[in-house]
């Protein structure tokens, strides 16, 4: 089974991985940008999606939903427009979830 | 505790024992997976967290050489340039199992094994800056794939975890402590039956004698 990857953020973020031959997707808040995400992880030819975190925090709801589901992997990148943190942050809430308090705090 | 209705019988007794015998059985077992699990999940966390902040780290160099690449050149030619690229990136999934949890494993596939094709386009027009950018960022590509697939498998067990801690919460405080309570009610009201009916007995023997030989 051969897939391929992609990335979904703005467009500053994500075309240097079009290079690399990643699946660029432009990402724009709204609910065509939603639709499109959707979408694309029901794709299942995508395994791995790479999202930015200025994207992610538009679809939170999207991506919570994939988190406990085998396929596809979503996994957060910080943009050109800089890092949150919200990648650590998700590490985090997976250390919460299993052990029910966030042990690596520092 | 508000216990559930049993039938005080031997035969309800017995399957309830056994209902015991298998309950604290997975229990333990239950244990021993979460405990494992929790092991694993610890292990395999604290080098998400390490690998997380270097792939976070190399990625804003690269953003920052896109951003001195894109300074050096108009928006038409760098558009130009990333339009077409050459090389494609396949991944293939294989599951390997971790106590019960399937995680996937990425392997990466370049569709040319010529590592310049990452370079989608003739170096006449585009500044080095470019050529530096797309490099520093396939140098990071093995890692973020290999970031994928820790993440991934870390949300997994998380998952898992937290099923698997429920179920022996289940087990421990409410399925073991109640049939403890059946089998306890039903060996007394056993109990009880044999005490009456020996009693009963006792007291239909006294009788008898009375009226055979008079005492």
């Amino acid at each position: 089974m051969s897939n391929r990857i992609a990335v979904v953020g703005d467009k500053e973020s994500i075309y240097g991985f079009a290079a690399l031959g990643l699946d660029p997707f432009v990402y724009e808040e709204g609910e065509e940008g939603t639709l499109m995400f959707k979408r694309l992880c029901q794709n299942e030819s995508y395994s791995i999606i790479y999202v930015t975190e200025a994207a992610a925090m538009t679809l939170d709801k999207e991506i919570e939903k994939y988190r406990s589901a085998p396929s596809p992997a979503i996994i957060l990148i910080p943009g050109v427009s800089g890092n949150t943190g919200e990648g650590l942050s998700a590490v985090r809430r997976s250390v919460e979830k299993a052990v029910g308090s966030d042990i690596f705090n520092d | 505790m508000a216990v559930k209705q049993v039938n005080p019988t031997r035969m309800e007794l017995t399957r309830l024992k056994k209902k015991l015998n298998t309950a604290t059985r997975g229990h333990k077992l239950l244990k021993d997976k979460r405990d494992e699990l929790m092991r694993r999940f610890l292990e395999m966390v604290r080098e998400n967290r390490a690998l997380r902040m270097k792939v976070e780290q190399a990625l804003a160099k690269a953003n920052g050489n896109f951003v001195l690449a894109k300074a050096a050149m108009s928006d038409e030619t760098l558009k130009a340039a990333l339009l077409a690229p050459k090389q494609e990136v396949y991944v293939s999934t294989s599951y390997r199992n971790i106590m019960s949890v399937d995680i996937p494993v990425f392997d990466t596939e370049t569709r040319t094994p010529d590592p310049n094709d990452i370079y989608s386009y003739g170096f006449a027009f585009t500044s080095a800056d470019l050529d530096d950018a797309v490099l520093s960022l396939s140098e990071i590509l093995p890692d973020l794939i290999k970031l994928a697939e820790i993440e991934k498998s870390c949300q997994l067990m998380a998952d898992e975890i937290e099923k698997t801690r429920r179920r022996v919460n289940a087990l421990e405080h409410v399925m073991i402590p109640e049939t403890r309570e059946q089998i306890r009610y039903i060996t007394r009201k056993l109990d009880e039956n044999e005490r009456s009916t020996q009693t009963r007995l006792m007291k239909v023997k006294d009788m008898m004698l009375q009226q055979a030989h008079g005492y």
